[in-house]
């Protein structure tokens, strides 16, 4: 009886949660997880913005789908917009133009979604980079990079198929793109596009199967990942920088509950609002001065948006060869920009693989490297970027002749050729930044921080005073640590008989040798270096 | 008629037959002549012609010949009509530069329009081409502004871009933005086919179609368009967008990012 009555006098909130406890389990997860460490940083903070973004862009998508009709059946405009009245187009241009100007909240709503599309792959572009420059893929979080760089490219292709639905002439000029694309994939290419497009392009059927690609197989593959992503970042634990305190097998940070609940949750309003803040001040995609799709029309300053920009660049590049053999066309000029395409986004999916190749390295990695103290993977990194924004110049080198008064095809020389040398450039150029900056910590550590203090010796020379660092600031300094080179090893085994030494080991070796050999780091300084230094035999 | 005949060697014949005459060719001058306005211009008409030909004497003939037949440097001006001098010397592109780039740019106008309609007269005269048109023609009014988009999107945004904001062309030439350009100026344009441009003469464009245009242009490309998504960020398309997207989108974003995480909790010393 009195057990009873305690158990009555349990707060409501207690009975709830032991309620559901009952029947979820949520306790053990709970206590597993609300107290999960979480280091500090900015740049930590990135993928949020991307989980944010994509967030807003499924909660205003809905709306937006309450409202269209993904449907290329032929109506006569008759609402708000007066440019437009009397015009035919497809349904789905006119329910576009009706959530622009009679549905209420309908534009902001538009532009919330494309300009979140917009900052959710530039931010995944941005973290993505931010993993790469600081180690952050190395092993154990290789295969939460491949799930990263998929949410990346499938990204791409929704906004892709997105920004296609209002059937309007700039995007309907990027499908027809896309369909020359397709076209010139040999043997297969006609018949996927017959398959996809229903026909001749462009059909009565693209908008609608486009509408299903975009609301429902993308993003709810990309959901999927998004969650295994962050099962992922919880499971393997967040890196973190090296510093005092912080080893490989401890997370120092502040706990998700409450700290990071009440943090991150702040910060989504505040995505929220500056994306909302943007959608609120600039225009995107003004689909109804842009006018219905029809394929016998066509404008200047036709690029797809940014996310793409690096194809556009490769097909805007590229010569116009083609091979003609047996009554076939082989169009080169698109198939090769094609698979380029292709094999440019996979370089940097597997340079994780590729580099853990070349150090052999099978430990797990959780302190992350500052980018110079890896340059050769910086410069690897820099080149990539560099190649990326070179084709992004050429997709948009119409507006870069109009606006810096340069002829189009002076640009279209540059990037051609600066696909090709603007890599290796940066390359070097990072490398050798990279390495001046590792002397420079060197320096530093030995001889401590220039003070700008200028002493006069009693014999009249002239010194400035150098400050030495504090132990935190030594240790932060110094705490990386620096590959050997691979050797092949023995080309002789135990009896004297000789091995064969395969061409991949002679790869990795050289290879090993690029990337921690003679001049491609800096030894750190030794605590023996150190000591001799500040030993009492005055300054160097 | 014996009378007249009997008087024929009279004196004052000769002096009747020469008035008669004279009424005779000057009532068939009367019928037959284009127009009574014409007419009555045509000592004026004669006079801006003279003082076109002086101005262009020392204003274009260095490059298009002292008759308008053309040289190397500049071609025949015989048959390019009014609206091709009025479009070229009133938005300031002739006379051009002695080295101008790729293409002749629109400056500022140094003529005044009484020198520019003698200049055009001038010319006018050297062969038959298109007139200067009149406000009737070229004014937007009563014009079909979604007909008129239509038009534009199939025979103009091609360089000039969805609502004329202009393009690039090859080599360095380009086609110029619409905006600011009068309804004249845009109807000669199409017209004559200045430059790179390819003429639209009525027979393409009729003088209808033309009026449409000039109609969408000021609905979608002049001070009194509205902007209903706000900034229009150049209405150059997703290059714009893009970079203000990751300049002021993601740049903001990243902000607010690093204004954050400098502000951390307090862990409580124990």
């Amino acid at each position: 009886m009195s057990t009873a009555q305690e158990r009555r006098k349990a707060p409501a909130g207690e009975r709830v949660a032991d309620w559901a406890d009952g029947r979820l389990g949520i306790y053990s997860l709970a206590k597993a997880n609300m107290r999960k460490i979480f280091p500090d940083h900015w740049s930590f903070m990135l993928g949020e913005i991307c989980l944010y973004s994509f967030i807003i862009i499924i909660l205003t998508g809905v709306y937006l789908t309450l409202f269209f009709h993904p449907s290329m059946n032929e109506v006569e405009y008759h609402g708000s917009y007066v440019p437009l009245q009397g015009q035919l187009m497809s349904e789905a241009f006119a329910s576009t133009l009706d959530i622009s100007f009679d549905v209420r909240g309908g534009l902001l709503i538009r532009q919330i979604h494309h300009w979140a599309a917009i900052i959710f792959l530039a931010g995944m572009f941005v973290h993505m980079m931010r993993v790469f420059f600081t180690g952050a893929f190395r092993k154990p979080r290789e295969i939460n990079w491949l799930f990263g760089f998929l949410l990346f490219v499938l990204g791409m292709f929704t906004g892709f198929t997105g920004y296609s639905l209002p059937d309007d002439l700039l995007s309907g000029t990027g499908v027809r793109f896309t369909q020359g694309a397709i076209l010139s994939v040999p043997i297969v290419g006609t018949y996927i596009s017959m398959f996809l497009f229903g026909g001749e392009f462009p059909g009565t059927d693209f908008v609608a199967r486009f509408y299903s690609i975009h609301i429902l197989l993308l993003p709810g593959i990309m959901l999927g990942l998004v969650v295994g992503h962050l099962i992922l970042v919880f499971y393997h634990k967040h890196t973190q920088f090296a510093g005092p305190g912080r080893t490989n097998k401890n997370v120092v940070g502040m706990p998700l509950l409450p700290v990071y609940m009440a943090k991150a949750g702040g910060f989504f309003f505040l995505v929220f609002g500056v994306i909302s803040a943007l959608a609120a001040i600039a225009t995107i995609n003004p689909i109804w001065v842009l006018g219905p799709y029809r394929p016998d029309q066509v404008s200047t300053g036709a690029q797809p948006d940014w996310y793409m920009g690096f194809a556009e660049g490769l097909i805007r590049a590229m010569p116009g060869w083609e091979i003609n053999l047996w009554g076939h066309t082989l169009v080169l000029g698109v198939f090769i920009p094609l698979v380029l395409f292709g094999v440019f986004l996979a370089i940097i999916a597997l340079y994780p693989f590729i580099e853990s190749w070349v150090t052999g390295d099978k430990r797990e990695h959780h302190i992350l490297d500052r980018p110079r103290n890896a340059p050769t993977r910086t410069g690897v990194g820099v080149a990539w970027v560099t190649g990326y924004i070179i084709m992004l110049i050429g997709g948009g080198n119409d507006i870069v002749a109009t606006h810096f008064h340069l002829s189009i095809n002076a640009v279209t020389w540059f990037v051609r050729i600066g696909f090709f040398v603007g890599p290796v450039l940066a390359f070097i150029v990072t490398k050798r930044i990279c390495l001046g900056l590792q002397r420079r910590d060197k320096e530093k550590v030995l001889h401590g921080r220039e003070s700008g203090i200028i002493k006069r010796l009693p014999h009249g020379e002239f010194i400035e005073v150098h400050e030495p660092l504090s132990q935190e600031q030594m240790y932060t300094l110094t705490a990386h640590e620096q590959y050997q080179p691979a050797e092949i090893g023995p080309t002789v085994d135990e009896n004297g008989v000789e091995r064969k030494v395969k061409g991949s080991e002679k790869l990795r070796a050289k290879l090993s040798d690029a990337y921690y050999g003679e001049g491609a780091q800096i030894p750190k300084p030794t605590a023996e270096e150190y000591r001799e230094i500040t030993s009492g035999h005055g300054h160097h | 008629m014996k009378k007249l005949s009997a008087r024929r060697r009279h004196p004052l014949a000769a002096l009747v037959v020469l008035l008669l005459a004279l009424a005779c060719t000057g009532g068939l001058y009367a019928v037959f002549a284009p127009a009574d306005k014409a007419q009555a211009d045509e000592t004026a008409q004669s006079l801006t012609i003279e003082e076109g030909k002086k101005l262009y004497a020392v204003g274009c003939a260095s490059c298009h010949g002292t008759g308008g037949q053309g040289t190397s440097d500049g071609p025949s001006l015989v048959g390019v009509g009014a609206a091709a001098v009025d479009f070229q010397v009133a938005t300031g592109r002739m006379p051009a530069a002695t080295s101008q780039g790729p293409q002749v740019p629109e400056k500022k106008n140094i003529y005044s329009q009484a020198e520019i309609d003698q200049l055009a007269a001038y010319i006018a005269s050297l062969g038959a081409g298109p007139s200067i048109p009149t406000e009737e023609q070229y004014g937007p009014e009563g014009a079909d502004i979604a007909k008129g988009g239509e038009l534009f999107r199939t025979n103009c945004a091609q360089c000039h871009n969805f609502t004329g904001k202009g393009g690039a062309l090859t080599h360095g030439k380009y086609a110029p933005t619409l905006e600011g350009v009068s309804p004249k100026h845009i109807y000669e344009a199409m017209q004559t086919g200045p430059q790179n441009m390819p003429s639209f003469p009525d027979t393409t464009l009729s003088e209808k179609n033309k009026k449409d245009i000039i109609a969408y242009l000021d609905a979608v490309n002049s001070e009194k368009t509205e902007s209903p998504g706000g900034l229009e960020l150049g209405g150059l398309g997703p290059v714009s967008e893009g970079l203000f997207g990751w300049i002021f989108g993601l740049g903001g974003l990243i902000a607010v990012a690093v204004w954050v995480a400098a502000r951390t909790a307090k862990a409580k010393k124990s």
